[in-house]
């Protein structure tokens, strides 16, 4: 406790280097890098639902970037426009493969379909010399039907959807083919001038071509549909899980027949649009549209494994490939030269697509954890005969055991003025224990979560930090009621930290202010040694103001804050924190408000809670002991990083938590005594311990039994803990 | 395979394996067009049929390799082309004529190492990862190496000529070429170790790699082995007729291929039929296609009959073999 002397600074913020003192530079270099967690900012970017279609987006605006700075003749309004005509018919294809990609199929004959609709268009309304608007209506039919040959031999001839479009793409283009063959020179010498017709090729509305405005009807509609409506939620729960569809009750080939009429339908708007800006009856309309459509969809997010996307991203991948198509067309770039580059794009992206969508999980997951340096000072002897403060003692062997086998994980104990005992359970109960001997056990709440530190205030009133939940109240009567769930977020950080993930431990200062602390902000309850793992600052001191009910975060960055305790002279606080085996000072009132110092550094293990001792010392409990090994661990984040990628979980290298003890600290900072089990056969792991009316009361997150030993002085009779009235006044009664 | 697909067939009538029905279906399309068809049973003819055919047997040996171990490569025809252009390209200059193989060869043997990677390494669905392989290739040569679409065969090659012209003891060397292809084919399926592990692959990919086969190397060296058999088709292609157009690339061979296959009764589940299935399926798409040349069919008309064949094939294929389309991956 030498060091603790020393290091008797006061500052705003919590003093970050566990061992204070002159450093050498490259030292200093070397813990600042690993405080930079540029891992941790990649894990939580990728862990944000916005981040997916994001990066599409980020490619189209560099590809439109580049072309308006490499080429001149790129962002000219005429070309805009004539792109954005362009733009608009493969867009239409597009949505229409993205909607059957989302169904968990494929529509490779989209091409032929367009090629096929634009001849329909074209002889209807030259050789039929059929008026333009019927002869749309029968071109929409007609891609109608061609969608629904693929539908029906995909839906209910149950065929592979890649082979059989593959090859309804040949019959198609092989109709097309005879199509031309046979009438299309005499398309040439029609020549139709419906003013309808006209609009469809060359109107304008506002200057923007009437195509694409109907593309952004059509995205707006396929945006409600896919989003909004039964037939839309369908098609995507068909795609994500077509068992799981069937299971619901969704007539799954039905829904499969539809997306594909849709993607007919779509096709032969777009012919129809083609049809009318070129007139342009030409078998070879729309042949390998199908690689660039694929590509876009794929590009622009949707996942070929189906169930996922947006006509958003579709349209933002046909934006990407036309414009890249058209900008390399500017930049004189030959059209083998174009599709080998699509080809490339698309292989990339397929690959992207399916090892992004298997492994994202497991890559967020291994950066998430993101350890840092943690450097402790000399190791205290505890054995026997060390002669050291912390000498190992069978204190703890002779402690009666209170409900053993009746509760799972008393993480902390607390006694009511009537001396019965509480404490919270796994199951997310608050068990009573009463009467002689404590024998009547009873479930006094049922709040869930995992109730982790408890308190009372001068209501009577047990307040509990529920690990998953946050703070809670529970009236004498056993009703509980929540008090607070969350608190400011920390704007600096992409995570939303405002939730409460895990508060861990509380205490209730003079003025009836109730302090807790959240251990960790970025690890559940099931993963708290992670926390450890990593070593940094994630915790935070919280202040719930029961008068405003308003939550507040006191003081930010704390590595593992876990025990609360409010010191004797009411005006501060002492925080224990786990990891760093130290616990600090914060005064919230007096004169020295807000000032954070080191009280006690360099334990030789692993602390949780604290409480006060009737006799003006605090009781400090130990959950786990430092060893040699883990402290060069904890030195070492690159070889901790490397332990987390190279073996698994279950064989990392992890604090050691089977042992502990309750060490009693006087209110300068000395080591009074501590009581040990050695063989951990009733104590292993201890979280807590509660002094009251002579005797200490020992609880453990993994325990199966509360514990009571007798203490050997005879301390005045005292109140329950906490007991916010006396805390300050009188140091008798509190425990 | 036989007693295997036997299972699925419903009645005792229909005994026999699918190759066998299909041989028969030839017996009677022959006698059929015999018959009716002038021209058919003309020596010429039956010649122009058998070179035809033997390609096509060739190309659908190197698919079966693949579509046995629960693969497809759509860019067999993309491959073979560029390579055999490229071969041919180098016998214009004053390359001797096995360097000019060999550089073939390795770009055949590089195609397939790219798609084994994509296929096994990255996971990408082998329909896919070949659809856009074949469109790279193809597109690569085109713009660096290939200087026209077709490539013209030198006179004086006289061995690739051969391979496509020549004739053994009256038999055209396309059919012997077939023959040993097929015959090695049926060889190494059969009866060497990596053979029945491209069986036991496409039957259970995973049940594959929990015995021991190094599944995804495998994977590579099949599609390697599919590309080295479709340069040989190639080089017959290009030996028969003096050259290569480099636009069958884009055309329909690829589904000729297909068809001779999933006619045959090597179905798309992996791990079963066998070379004389292609054989079968060969058959039968050649008399098929002569036929309708011999009926004045113009390619259009061909195409979409061959495509409703093919449509046909794959749904009965579906039928003989179901998947589990309620786990089945995109692209399988």
């Amino acid at each position: 406790m030498t060091a603790s002397v020393t290091s008797r600074r006061s500052a705003r913020r919590p003093p970050e280097r566990n061992v204070i003192g002159p450093q050498p530079i490259g030292k200093r270099i070397r813990e600042l890098r690993h405080r930079a967690a540029p891992q941790q900012v990649f894990a939580e970017l990728f862990e944000k639902r916005w981040m997916e279609p994001a990066i599409p987006l980020a490619l189209l605006i560099a590809v439109i970037v580049f072309f308006s700075v490499t080429t001149p003749a790129f962002a000219t309004p005429e070309n805009l426009l004539s792109s954005s005509a362009e733009l608009a018919e493969i867009a239409f294809v597009c949505v229409g493969m993205a909607i059957v990609m989302i169904s968990g199929g494929i529509d490779l004959s989209v091409g032929s379909m367009f090629g096929l609709c634009n001849m329909i268009m074209l002889l209807l309304i030259t050789i039929g010399g059929v008026p333009v608007l019927p002869a749309i209506g029968v071109t929409l039919l007609a891609g109608a039907i061609l969608g629904s040959v693929n539908g029906g031999i995909v839906a209910y001839l149950k065929a592979r959807p890649f082979l059989t479009t593959l090859v309804t793409l040949i019959i198609f283009r092989g109709v097309l083919n005879l199509l031309d063959l046979n009438f299309a020179a005499q398309t040439a010498t029609v020549f139709v001038t419906d003013p309808v017709w006209e609009w469809f090729g060359t109107g304008k509305v506002a200057g923007i071509p009437f195509s694409f405005i109907t593309l952004l009807v059509v995205l707006l509609l396929g945006h409600v549909v896919l989003s909004r409506s039964r037939l839309g939620w369908h098609i995507t729960a068909v795609g994500a899980s077509r068992r799981a569809a069937r299971h619901a009750g969704i007539r799954v080939e039905r829904v499969l027949l539809v997306s594909y009429v849709f993607a007919g339908l779509l096709c032969a708007l777009a012919g129809i649009f083609y049809a009318a800006r070129l007139s342009s009856a030409s078998a070879r309309v729309g042949e390998g549209l199908e690689l660039n459509v694929l590509t876009a969809v794929i590009l622009g997010g949707i996942s070929l494994s189906g169930g996922k996307g947006t006509v958003w991203r579709a349209f933002i991948g046909a934006a990407t490939i036309s414009l890249l198509g058209k900008g390399l067309l500017l930049m004189n770039v030959g059209g083998e030269t174009l599709q080998t580059a699509l080809a490339i794009v698309l292989i990339v992206a397929v690959g992207l697509d399916i090892k992004w969508g298997k492994n994202r999980g497991k890559a967020i997951q291994k950066v998430y954890v993101n350890p840092t340096v943690v450097e402790y000072g000399p190791l205290p002897d505890v054995r026997q005969g060390s002669g050291s403060p912390f000498e190992i003692n069978d204190r703890l062997r002779d402690a009666e055991s209170i409900g053993a086998g009746e509760v799972e994980g008393p993480e902390d104990v607390v006694l009511d003025r009537q001396g019965r005992l509480y404490c919270g359970t796994r199951q997310g109960w608050i068990v009573r224990f009463s009467g002689e001997g404590f024998r009547h056990k009873e479930i006094f709440a049922r709040i869930g979560g995992h109730p982790l530190g408890l308190g009372f205030d001068s209501d009577e009133n047990l307040i509990v930090c529920v690990g998953g939940m946050g703070l809670y109240a529970v009236a004498p009567d056993g009703t509980h009621r929540k008090l607070s769930d969350e608190t400011g977020r920390t704007w600096t950080r992409l995570r939303d930290d405002s939730r409460l993930r895990m508060a861990d431990d509380l205490d209730i200062t003079p003025g009836g202010q109730i302090y807790f602390s959240e251990a960790t902000t970025r690890f559940d309850m099931a993963d708290w040694v992670l926390d450890g793992v990593e070593g940094r600052p994630n915790g935070r001191l919280v202040r719930y103001d029961p008068a405003t009910g308003q939550t507040r975060t006191v003081v930010r960055d704390l590595v593992f804050p876990n025990g609360i305790c409010s010191a004797h002279d009411g005006e501060s606080l002492l925080i224990a924190q786990t990891w760093l085996c130290r616990i600090l000072r914060y005064w919230h009132s007096g004169p020295r408000q807000g000032r954070i110092e080191v009280f006690m550094d360099n334990f030789p293990g692993y602390l949780d809670n604290i409480n006060r001792s009737s006799d003006g010392a605090y009781w400090v409990a130990l959950n786990g002991m430092r060893s040699p090994a883990y402290d060069l661990a904890m030195r070492m984040p690159t070889f901790r990083r490397r332990m987390m990628k190279r073996i698994p979980r279950d064989e990392w290298l992890y604090p050691s938590m089977n042992h502990g003890c309750v060490v009693k600290v006087s209110d300068e900072g000395e080591v009074l005594e501590t009581f040990w089990d050695p063989g951990g056969e009733a104590h292993a792991t201890i979280t807590s311990m509660r002094e009251h009316d002579g005797y200490l009361y020992i609880g453990g997150l993994e325990n199966n039994r509360v514990g009571r030993i007798k203490l050997d002085r005879g301390g005045p009779r005292t109140g329950a803990d906490g007991s916010a009235r006396t805390a300050s006044t009188t140091p008798a009664t509190v425990s | 395979m036989s007693t295997v697909s036997a299972r699925f067939r419903p009645s005792g009538l229909l005994r026999m394996s699918q190759e066998q029905i299909v041989l028969m279906v030839v017996l009677a399309l022959f006698v059929v067009f015999g018959v009716l068809l002038d021209g058919f049973l003309t020596t010429n003819n039956l010649l122009n049929l058998v070179r035809s055919v033997s390609s096509l047997g060739i190309l659908g040996v190197a698919m079966a390799v693949v579509v046995i171990a629960r693969g497809m490569d759509l860019s067999l025809v993309a491959s073979m082309g560029v390579a055999t252009a490229v071969a041919i390209q180098l016998m214009q200059t004053t390359a001797s004529t096995p360097v000019a193989l060999l550089v073939g060869l390795g770009v055949v043997m590089i195609m397939g190492l790219f798609n084994g990677f994509l296929i096994a390494f990255v996971e990408i669905p082998a329909l896919f990862a070949t659809l856009a392989s074949g469109l790279l290739v193809y597109g690569l040569a085109r713009t660096t190496v290939l200087n026209g679409l077709i490539a013209q065969l030198p006179g004086d090659r006289d061995f690739v000529s051969w391979l496509g012209q020549g004739a053994v003891l009256g038999v055209p060397v396309p059919i012997l070429v077939f023959v040993a292809v097929a015959l090695f084919a049926q060889w190494m399926l059969s009866r060497t170790r990596p053979g029945r592990f491209i069986y036991a692959h496409g039957d259970n990919a995973g049940a594959a790699a929990l015995t021991g086969i190094p599944v995804r190397p495998f994977t590579t060296l099949e599609y390697m082995l599919s590309a080295t058999i479709g340069f040989v088709g190639g080089l017959v292609v290009a030996g028969s007729v003096g050259g290569l157009n480099t636009q069958v690339i884009d055309g329909t061979l690829i589904y000729d291929v297909l068809l001779v296959v999933v006619v045959g009764g090597i179905s798309l589940v992996g791990g079963r039929g066998s070379v004389l299935s292609v054989v079968a399926g060969t058959a039968l798409i050649g008399v098929m296609l002569n036929g309708m040349t011999i009926l004045n069919m113009n390619t259009h008309e061909q195409d979409i009959v061959k495509g409703l064949i093919l449509l046909g094939a794959l749904i009965l294929d579906n039928r003989l073999h179901p998947r589990d389309e309620e786990t089945v991956r995109q692209g399988d």
